[in-house]
């Protein structure tokens, strides 16, 4: 009943969101990031650094994103406009970024479905590197802007957008909940059996050994502190509107906080169980070579579109059955973070102009499908990916975040009142804890992370790209979405938001208690 | 594999699987109230 009064869709049931909230935050980087961020810094010791920042940062911020999108019921700048009319911004920040995230993250699917193909008789053959570059990429010498455009990658590449936009398209319930129903366990069936395969691999042992050997002087890095916070604050998918967004769609009586520990430590689960496969396999190609585990062992695209090929290639048996799970998983992951992505963008230009679903989903999905079919495809893909991958992480997500947690905690002063709002509708209640942990440890982590990849960048040129090349693909990037950003802040909403749409949950606690 | 590697192991996939199944079963024991 109140839905259609209030005319904002909804999730079908809690398991529903709460498989959603799983696929946004498993992705690529739970696979190809944490096992060599684990590995590089203290093996199994890492794992104490890595569950306090889940508990003092990952689910914090969950529950801070779940509590925004659900009270203020709308995308990120709506949900930020009643704060602070200027605090919209801030989510036109996010949803800016998930724009430009969404071009490129969508190439590295395009990726993933080809080898996907590629692995049946492993057709990258005997040198995967010069296969992924030369053959397949056709990279160009050296990065640059577009100069010729490669067929290869823009047909996957325009796939994978139909399938994305046409899930998004479907809506909430029909769409994202129903594809994150079935891809999410599909997921996890396809990944267990590669486990399990990688598992009974000669030398799988070697490689869990330098996954789990701990180095417990690693605790007493600080280095090794800032990564384990990267790995969580960039794994869970926080930082760019996604779970604000998703949290809008609940209904009044949700469980934040419960849903908040449930998808947390489901991602952190899938962490360890990507840590498990990839050193499984890394170990048994390290055994075959007869070199060390560090000879082999890499992370991002190196580590998914070379190592593994290598590996596939030289497996005893059932090469291709494992190519086609292991790229299969890149592409389920990878799918159900992309249409989160994109939902942020469509859900917040609903919200803004009114628009029905489905022109929004085709005008502003396809402008953001067109954008990456234009520049991504091409022999300087990759460098303009790499590029604007780094930079958006460092100094746009992170940076986010700590304007968020700042302006909402510090100067709006609104976590008490996110607080009451949780513990109004979850079993789990919240207590001074969560306030310290988003008001003065976040702050202090993604200023101290800024603040250490700032002074890198300051003093050499990301991968020594050259410099002109970074004032675009880098630094313009990063501020032209917070231009855009305040830009579009500053164009007053003809619609109107009225309060009576806000779940107020300690106003109505207040009148249940009083009945 | 190592003592040590092994059980860190354990300990990992304890934690952190037992913590999924903790928060699942926490979860499920407190169905959302109707409106």
């Amino acid at each position: 009943m109140a839905t259609k009064e209030l005319g904002r869709e909804q999730w079908g049931t809690r398991a529903g969101f709460v498989m959603a909230a799983i696929g946004s935050a498993v992705g690529l980087g739970n696979i190809w990031r944490f096992p060599y961020i684990a590995y590089d810094n203290g093996g199994g010791a890492f794992l104490v650094p890595y569950l306090v920042a889940l508990f003092t940062a990952g689910i914090p911020l969950l529950i801070f994103e779940y509590a925004i999108g659900h009270r203020y019921r709308g995308a990120a700048p709506r949900a930020f406009l009643p704060m602070a009319r200027p605090a919209q911004a801030i989510g036109w920040w996010q949803v800016a970024m998930c724009f430009v995230i969404g071009t490129y993250y969508a190439v590295i699917i395009a990726w993933a479905v080809r080898y996907t193909g590629f692995s049946i008789g492993q057709q990258w053959g005997d040198n995967p590197e010069q296969f992924l570059m030369s053959d397949f990429l056709q990279v160009a010498d050296a990065p640059g802007m577009v100069s010729s455009y490669v067929a290869g990658v823009a047909w996957p590449l325009i796939g994978v957008w139909v399938v994305t936009l046409g899930i998004v398209a479907l809506g909430v319930r029909r769409g994202l909940e129903k594809a994150n129903q079935i891809f999410i366990p599909l997921l996890v069936v396809l990944f267990l059996i590669l486990v399990v395969r990688a598992l009974f691999l000669p030398g799988a042992e070697i490689g869990l050994n330098a996954l789990f050997t701990p180095d417990w002087s690693a605790i007493t890095n600080g280095q090794v502190w800032i990564a384990a916070y990267g790995q969580i604050f960039f794994s869970l998918s926080v930082g760019f509107g996604i779970m604000i967004t998703y949290a809008s769609y609940l209904h009044r009586r949700a469980d934040l906080s419960g849903s908040a520990l449930v998808a947390g430590f489901a991602n952190s689960s899938f962490e360890i169980l990507a840590g498990i496969g990839v050193f499984a396999s890394v170990g048994f190609m390290a055994a075959k070579s007869g070199v060390a585990v560090d000879q082999v062992v890499t992370d991002g695209i190196g580590l998914a579109f070379i190592a593994f090929p290598q590996i596939i290639s030289t497996l005893p048996g059932g090469a291709t059955l494992f190519g086609l799970l292991f790229f299969g998983s890149l592409v389920l992951a990878g799918l159900t973070s992309l249409i989160s992505i994109v939902q942020v963008v469509v859900s917040a230009v609903q919200d803004r102009t009114g628009m029905r679903r489905g022109p929004s989903v085709a005008i502003v999905g396809g402008a953001i499908a067109l954008a990456s079919i234009l520049l991504f495809p091409t022999s300087e893909g990759l460098y303009i990916l790499d590029a604007v991958d780094h930079f958006i992480n460092q100094y746009g997500i992170a940076l986010a975040g700590l304007v968020t947690v700042i302006t909402v905690g510090w100067l709006l002063r609104k976590l008490g009142m996110l607080k009451d709002h949780v513990n109004a509708s979850s079993a789990v209640p919240l207590g001074q804890w969560w306030t310290i942990t988003l008001s003065v440890i976040t702050p202090i982590i993604l200023g101290w992370m800024t603040w250490d990849s700032l002074r890198t960048e300051l003093s050499t040129n990301y991968e020594d790209y050259p410099t002109s090349f970074l004032l675009i693909a880098g630094w313009g990037v990063v501020i032209g979405v917070i231009v855009i950003a305040v830009l579009i802040s500053l164009i007053p909403w003809r619609r109107s938001v009225p309060d009576s749409e806000h779940f107020h949950l300690n106003t109505v606690e207040q009148e249940a208690g009083s009945r | 594999m190592s003592a040590g590697a092994i059980i860190m192991m354990i300990v990992a996939i304890s934690l952190v699987w037992g913590g999924l199944a903790a928060a699942i079963i926490q979860l499920r024991r407190h169905p959302d109230r109707p409106e």
